[in-house]
């Protein structure tokens, strides 16, 4: 892209005008900031209101002359002294690590296998694994109920072979709610790994193999670092949803499995309090803020390489 | 000994992968209540949704949401990739892209409640929108809008840029730029993000539950209480059959934009032969 003489003009602002840059920057600007960004702050605000669970008092109220500002930090101040709520977090971060690194250890060897595959598959290879992404998620993880349950397809297959005497719990445990999750985000982690191992230089690997590299050892210092964007962009995209998720935990997961999506839904749906909800809802997104900074700066740096090869 | 491995590995991952879904298709067959012993092949699961009407007016509102939602999302989606493609600098393109790609990975119970508290402060001050189909179409726009523009502006990216640059350089007016050049180019990626995103909508809960109102049940939704309260047969029957819609429909979609690729190709090739000096 360098040596390449940069337009005075975008094509863009060519093609289109100055009107025409406001109009399609515009739109979509328009769009996200009302339904993503204002919304968002409305929580940040309804989080620190005072209220009778529904109904908002305003932030601040004019009387005689005098401002008065109604604002109570009690909703934050009881998430950080309520042990539950604090081992909910740590809890819902810990299963989301767990479901990345075994997605990173089944995916990485995945992709690495479809990547070296004949040319000729790969395309086939690539659909399949796309497939399943296509069809209902939530039907896919209500599978495993009937997998998994105790008198389920995988307990009777066990005690058919006489490798059990008594059916294994597996349903509401920690077990069943992992391995849903691994399931359900799978694909989004062999996606970007595959993406970045197949344009994976080959001769770089034959070149480390002719000075005198073993496989392993070429596989740690060239496959593996030249592979980093993949293995973040994948790691992220598995983290991150995988710490607010509800569905899975819902339908898979049990009482001793917290995880703080639950929680929030519980706030809002059963205890109706809106605020404590929002207030669940910011310290949430202030976990997984730096996870989304470096998914976001990924993304654009995929961005500008692709741009850049082009 | 490695390839060995390797296939092995493949073919375990694909395994664990389709399984699940094959489980479901074969005891959608199932005569016996039970989900896991085999009581004999049955109809019976289908015939009872197709007379379970509240199964019957959750997929079509599910299927009238995901249509639009899927337009729309391609429209904004289509517009937000150019954007970030062709406008390389313009104020608050950071916070632009942040916001484009936030909903592709924010937890969905963050998304719903706070479009939904934002709807009903608008709602209190204004007295409109009810919650229904119009806030579950919003919802489901946001997220697809973001996968749409996802898709669509890796397909601009690998577009060259001076197809586009020629034409206008040949006094074509910027509308016939987009409809001959650009629109071509684009329009398979435009047709991916619009199933992608029509299949997002039908199988999402999570803002479907926050953003419903009274008589808007979605199918997901329908789905997912069931559930909750068990296995239910009937939901393998639903299963299957929205796992043969998708297949199909995914199968010919690809069939068709493979066609479209290889004749855009051959055209391509064909017009560079052309322009080839004898």
């Amino acid at each position: 892209m360098s040596n390449r003489r940069k337009p005075i003009v975008s094509t863009g602002d060519r093609l289109l005008g100055a009107f025409g840059a406001r109009t399609v920057i515009g739109i979509p600007y328009v769009w996200l900031l009302l339904l993503f960004l204002v919304p968002f702050i409305i929580v940040m605000k309804i989080s620190i209101s005072e209220s009778d669970g529904i109904h908002f008092k305003d932030m601040f109220t004019i009387s005689d002359g005098t401002l008065t500002w109604n604002v109570k930090w009690g909703n934050y101040a009881f998430l950080a002294s309520d042990a539950l709520y604090v081992k909910t977090y740590l809890s819902s971060l810990y299963y989301a690590a767990i479901t990345t690194l075994i997605c990173l250890f089944i995916g990485y060897p995945f992709a690495y296998f479809m990547a070296r595959s004949p040319a000729a598959w790969r395309p086939a290879l690539l659909m399949m694994v796309m497939l399943p992404f296509w069809t209902s998620l939530l039907l896919r993880v209500f599978a495993w109920k009937g997998l998994l349950a105790n008198n389920g397809v995988i307990n009777d297959i066990l005690l058919g072979l006489g490798i059990v005497s008594e059916p294994i719990k597996m349903m509401n445990t920690s077990f069943s709610l992992v391995i849903g999750m691994v399931y359900a985000y799978l694909p989004f982690m062999i996606l970007p790994l595959y993406a970045n191992l197949v344009k994976l230089d080959i001769r770089l690997l034959e070149a480390a193999s002719d000075l005198g590299a073993r496989p392993l050892t070429a596989f740690w210092k060239i496959t593996v670092p030249l592979s980093k964007a993949g293995i973040v962009a994948g790691s992220m995209l598995v983290f991150i949803p995988c710490v607010g998720e509800f569905v899975i935990p819902e339908l898979l997961g049990g009482p001793s499995t917290l995880m703080i999506g639950r929680v929030l839904w519980d706030e809002f749906f059963s205890n109706n309090d809106w605020a404590m909800a929002s207030a669940v809802a910011v310290v949430m997104v202030l976990l997984i803020i730096i996870p989304l900074a470096i998914f976001n700066k990924y993304q654009t740096e995929n961005a500008a390489r692709e741009k850049g090869r082009a | 000994m490695k390839s060995k491995f390797g296939l092995g590995w493949l073919i375990a991952v694909y395994l664990f992968l389709y399984l699940p879904i094959l489980t479901l298709v074969v005891f959608s067959f199932n005569d016996s209540r039970l989900n896991t012993s085999w009581g004999g092949f049955t109809f019976k699961w289908y015939a009872e949704i197709v007379n379970d009407r509240e199964i019957r007016e959750a997929l079509w509102l599910s299927l009238k949401i995901a249509f639009f939602t899927a337009t729309a999302s391609v429209i904004l989606g289509t517009l937000a990739a150019f954007a970030m493609v062709r406008y390389t600098k313009f104020r608050g393109r950071t916070l632009f892209s942040g916001m484009i790609n936030a909903p592709l990975v924010m937890p969905e119970v963050i998304i719903g409640l706070s479009l939904l508290l934002m709807l009903v402060s608008v709602q209190r001050a204004f007295g409109f929108p009810e919650r229904g189909i119009m806030t579950i179409w919003l919802g489901h726009t946001l997220l697809g809008m973001a996968y749409a523009a996802v898709v669509i502006q890796s397909r601009l990216m690998e577009m060259d840029k001076s197809l586009e640059e020629a034409a206008m350089d040949l006094g074509c007016r910027p509308h016939q730029v987009f409809r001959l050049v650009t629109l071509p180019m684009i329009s398979q990626s435009m047709v991916s993000a619009w199933l992608l995103t029509f299949t997002i909508s039908l199988d999402d809960v999570v803002l479907s539950a926050f953003l419903s109102g009274p008589g808007s049940t979605t199918l997901p939704i329908v789905i997912f209480s069931r559930a909750k309260l068990g296995l239910s047969p009937t939901i393998n029957a639903v299963a299957t059959v929205m796992i043969t819609i998708v297949a199909v429909g995914v199968i010919f979609g690809s069939i068709w934009l493979a066609r479209q690729e290889k004749k855009r190709a051959e055209e391509q090739a064909a017009a560079y032969r052309e322009a080839q000096p004898t």
